[in-house]
């Protein structure tokens, strides 16, 4: 619980808390208890959702069970639970609750029509943009966000594009009144795009690989990798020099570079890095580039990702997926290459989460692209795993969402049947134990129209 | 031993030998014991399907239907058997698609650019796909004619085409003929750049083809007075555009919002025709009532939206709308992806908007095949019609189900079993070709397979801009 309210609490008083004794931690966390209790007074928040099927996801299901939410945390899940006086009370006889699904890679809200240059904020100029922060550009009045919803989606990781450092990713709550209400992790991993045959670099499109790459192809490729690689060098060089710096107080200072300073945490192994790589041998040097620069690594796409299975396993590198409703790779393999990508990865070990497959205004179809790879030979429950416990796992946020669990974020989806099945119609949804509207742009348009003289 | 296996093998032949005499007499199939959605009248459980020469002979409950003892026989409780799918728009297995030069290119002809190796075709096999409209692209305000086939993998391309299919030809409207998103370099901007150019376009190659149409007339009734006058000049175009105006090609036209959608219904009823087929519909939903009593059919995208301008009002309600308003709605893929699932996109209808599964069904079935004047050989498992059939491991619209088998005209062309069973083999057969290429040197090597999709080759759908490039593409 205290680990909890860490992450909640203002950074200065975070701050205050580091440099304060055991003792004065112990009134501090106890101040801030009763200030949250006297907010919760305040607001009276206390939801209860019962005689529901409740879909634990991290533990079993409960056939008839209540959720407590109180002060936007789940505070009390099971069979036989108290219900608080004056709390609002759901009713969910014939219902499921679910954990909220987890989105692990779009470019929500940094983008509204794609094809409309002035409302899309994914990508930068240039190859290396570490200090680029995608919470800065998400806008929480963005249509496609209620529309993401609609389907039980509640979190999702945005990252920048775009280059070979785009930038970094945020974990956000799809409801909020600004960025920093939607925010659940930011950063919570700086995107890399390992370069790769045929990759131009820079504006964010690269080109379909040549059926047999040139020579200048390979070079441009190899210098690509260079200058990551030497990216890298010079942020652990810039680091050193300002722990030098500011240790030694007689040496001269470094000159503050924001694009290295934002790579300190990745080397320091506090961030992990979600490095794109989908052909066996960018797999490959994005797991060489970790191993060296010690990074904690996520691969993202992972197309071939089984060619490199036991490395995978053993050093603990999950896979977030490219979308499973794609094409396979090339003529030459099986027609269900990517419905079956994730089945493959489950039995050989590899912690997987899925996407919705990039499109922000596809992030709704992120069940269909889980529920299909279940078809194609993954248990059903790890299909719903990883739209919710593994990608907060792979993220390290499990403590805050992933699952119906005492302590974590009430993101929680009331539904009338399999999340994961088209015919399922989402009820409700709440975002931080807040009511998130259900009604979007294409609800209205349909209320608008549908009756139409 | 030696007798014995040469008498076995004697054995064999006489056996196979009289197997072909069988086939060329009559093919007998029996699919038993399924759930069947016809599609057209309701689910039968526990039934059968006959299909002699390639045609349903009879389809109902497994008690009343017998085959004769020399028919195959598919055991198939707890499977599911719906129509094979029909896909009203799109651009698989050609080798071109738009003619972009210039505004109207009614003269060319998808026919002639079907690529019958391409991967899509088994691909979308083993979805259930049988039947596909390829379409002209939508470059220009009016694009080429289109043509129907069946996905008949590994057959050459005339057995595919079916035959009796009629004329259609593509048309387009709004920001891809205006080339709102793009531009060539080099190339200055080309007329019509408005929904007002795009109007006047079309206005005018009807001007045109309805005065050809006169010209050739003139000097019919001039022929027919015993006249000796000079044929008009042939003109490819204006003979394509002539035939649309005669109701000979049926109109199917690309369009987005309700305005453009209003504005090619009026100018149609100005020369006397139909929108036969309305493409993409977006914005249908805002003018379902003018839709409907125009008397056009539309084909749709069911959930896309927010790609360009022109698909931000779009909205996943858009079949359920117009089905209620009585307009034949169907849904169509226009990506070689989405075309491998539509099972799954009909599925979507039922949440939005509450359509029943037979109406969800037909979205994909019976109602293209309406909109291709094809509903009376295709769509729904009715005697007579062709055996297009698939056969899922469960409820097709649950996420958790998959085709297993598809048939087009009683043949199997897709048989996952059969699939699985060939991969080690077709991988062993590849690494040997590949060592052999190695081993021949001054040939240049592999090094790379073929890409899977050329980034033309789906025009709307496949437009992956501003994403997140899990895979870097232009």
């Amino acid at each position: 619980m205290i680990t909890f309210m860490d992450s909640l609490i203002e950074p200065a008083l975070k701050r205050l808390w580091m440099e304060k004794t055991m003792r004065s931690k112990t009134i501090l966390s106890l101040l801030i208890f009763a200030l949250a209790s006297l907010s919760g007074l305040a607001q009276s928040k206390v939801v209860v959702i019962r005689n529901a099927k409740v879909v634990t996801v991290s533990g079993a299901t409960i056939e008839r069970g209540t959720v407590v939410i109180t002060n936007g945390l789940i505070s009390a899940v099971g069979t036989k639970v108290a219900i608080p006086p004056k709390a609002e009370v759901i009713d969910a006889t014939g219902l499921s609750v679910y954990p909220g699904l987890i989105d692990a890679g779009t470019v929500l809200g940094l983008t509204e029509v794609s094809s409309v240059g002035a409302t899309v904020d994914t990508t930068e100029l240039g190859d290396f943009n570490p200090n680029m922060k995608a919470l800065t550009a998400v806008n929480p009045y963005s249509e496609l966000i209620p529309v993401g919803r609609m389907n039980g989606v509640t979190t999702a990781i945005t990252c920048p594009q775009g280059g070979i450092i785009p930038g970094q990713c945020a974990m956000i709550n799809l409801q909020g009144w600004t960025p920093d209400q939607m925010k659940v992790a930011g950063p919570a991993a700086l995107h890399i795009v390992y370069p790769q045959l045929g990759f131009r670099g820079g504006g964010g499109f690269g080109s379909f690989n040549p059926p047999s790459p040139s020579d200048q192809q390979r070079q441009a490729r190899d210098r690509q990798v260079e200058s990551l690689r030497t990216k890298l060098d010079d942020a652990v060089a810039y680091h050193k020099a300002r722990q030098a710096s500011a240790s030694d107080k007689s040496l001269p200072p470094r000159a503050i570079d924001l694009g290295l300073e934002a790579l300190i945490p990745i080397i320091k192994g506090e961030i992990p890095v979600l490095v794109t790589a989908n052909g066996a041998s960018e797999i490959k040097g994005a797991i060489d580039l970790a191993e060296k620069y010690k990074l904690k690594l996520i691969i993202n796409g992972g197309d071939d990702a089984i060619k490199h299975a036991k490395l995978l396993r053993d050093r603990s590198i999950p896979v977030v997926l490219g979308g499973v409703l794609e094409l396979p790779g090339s003529e030459d393999d099986p027609y269900d290459q990517s419905f079956a990508r994730a089945a493959e990865l489950h039995k050989a070990g590899i912690k997987f989460a899925f996407t919705s497959g990039g499109q922000a205004y596809n992030v709704r179809l992120l069940p269909y692209h889980a529920g299909t790879a279940s078809a194609f030979g993954l248990p059903r429950e790890e299909a719903l795993k990883g739209v919710t416990l593994y990608p907060a796992q792979i993220f390290g946020v499990d403590k805050q969402v992933g699952s119906i669990e005492v302590g974590k974020l009430a993101n929680l989806v009331i539904t009338d049947g399999d999340i994961l099945e088209f015919r399922t119609k989402v009820k409700r949804v709440f975002i931080k134990g807040e009511a998130a509207s259900l009604n979007n742009r294409h609800t209205r348009l349909y209320d608008q129209f549908k009756d139409r003289q | 031993m030696m007798k014995r296996s040469k008498t076995l093998k004697a054995a064999v032949l006489l056996f196979m030998l009289a197997m072909t005499a069988l086939a060329q007499e009559s093919q007998e199939l029996l699919i038993r014991n399924a759930t069947i959605m016809t599609a057209s009248h309701g689910t039968i459980e526990n039934g059968s399907i006959l299909v002699i020469n390639g045609k349903i002979a009879a389809v109902g409950k497994s008690a009343d239907i017998k085959g004769s003892a020399k028919a195959k026989v598919i055991e198939a409780a707890g499977m599911f058997i719906t129509p094979g799918f029909v896909d009203s728009h799109s651009h698989t297995a050609l080798d071109a698609i738009n003619e972009g030069s210039v505004s109207v290119t009614s003269m060319v002809r998808m026919r002639d650019a079907v690529n019958d190796t391409d991967i899509n075709i088994y691909r979308q096999l083993a979805g259930g796909m049988t039947t596909i409209h390829q379409l002209h692209g939508s470059a220009n305000a009016i694009g080429g004619q289109n043509s129907i086939i069946k996905l008949k993998w590994g057959r050459p391309v005339e057995q595919m085409y079916v035959a009796d299919a009629p004329r259609t030809m593509k048309f387009a409207l709004g920001e891809n003929p205006k080339q709102a998103n793009f531009s060539v370099p080099g190339r200055p901007r080309r007329f019509p750049a408005t929904r007002m150019g795009v109007e006047e376009t079309i206005r005018q190659a009807f001007t045109e083809g309805r005065e050809y149409l006169q010209r050739w007339e003139k000097y019919e009734a001039s022929r027919q007075r015993g006249e000796n006058p000079l044929p008009p000049r042939r003109d490819l175009r204006l003979e394509a555009i002539g035939d649309v105006l005669r109701g000979k090609i049926d109109i199917h036209s690309h369009c987005y919002r309700a305005d453009e959608i209003v504005m090619l219904m009026r100018l149609c009823e100005e020369f006397g025709i139909k929108v036969h087929t309305l493409q993409h519909t977006l914005e249908g939903y805002k003018v379902a009532p003018e839709i409907a009593k125009h008397g056009a059919n539309a084909s749709i995208l069911p959930d896309w939206w927010a790609y360009k301008m022109e698909a931000y009002d779009a909205i996943p309600f858009n079949a359920a709308v117009m089905t209620r308003r009585g307009v034949v709605v169907s849904i169509h893929s226009d990506s070689n992806e989405h075309a491998r699932r539509f099972y799954q996109e009909a599925a979507k209808m039922l949440k939005y908007g509450d359509l029943t599964e037979e109406e969800a069904l037909r979205l994909v079935t019976l109602n293209p095949a309406i909109q291709l004047r094809l509903e009376k050989r295709i769509g729904s498992i009715d005697v007579g019609k062709d055996a297009d059939l698939v056969i899922f491991n469960g409820h097709p619209f649950s996420i958790y189900s998959r085709p297993e088998m598809t048939f087009i005209e009683g043949e199997v062309f897709f048989d996952r079993k059969n699939d699985i069973e060939m991969r080690e083999k077709l991988a062993a057969e590849k690494r040997t070709l590949i060592e052999r290429e190695r081993r021949n040197p001054g040939q240049p090597q592999p090094t790379q397979p073929r890409p899977a999709q050329m980034p033309s080759l789906s025009e709307d759908l496949d437009d992956h801009l501003h994403g997140f490039p899990h895979r870097t593409r232009p």
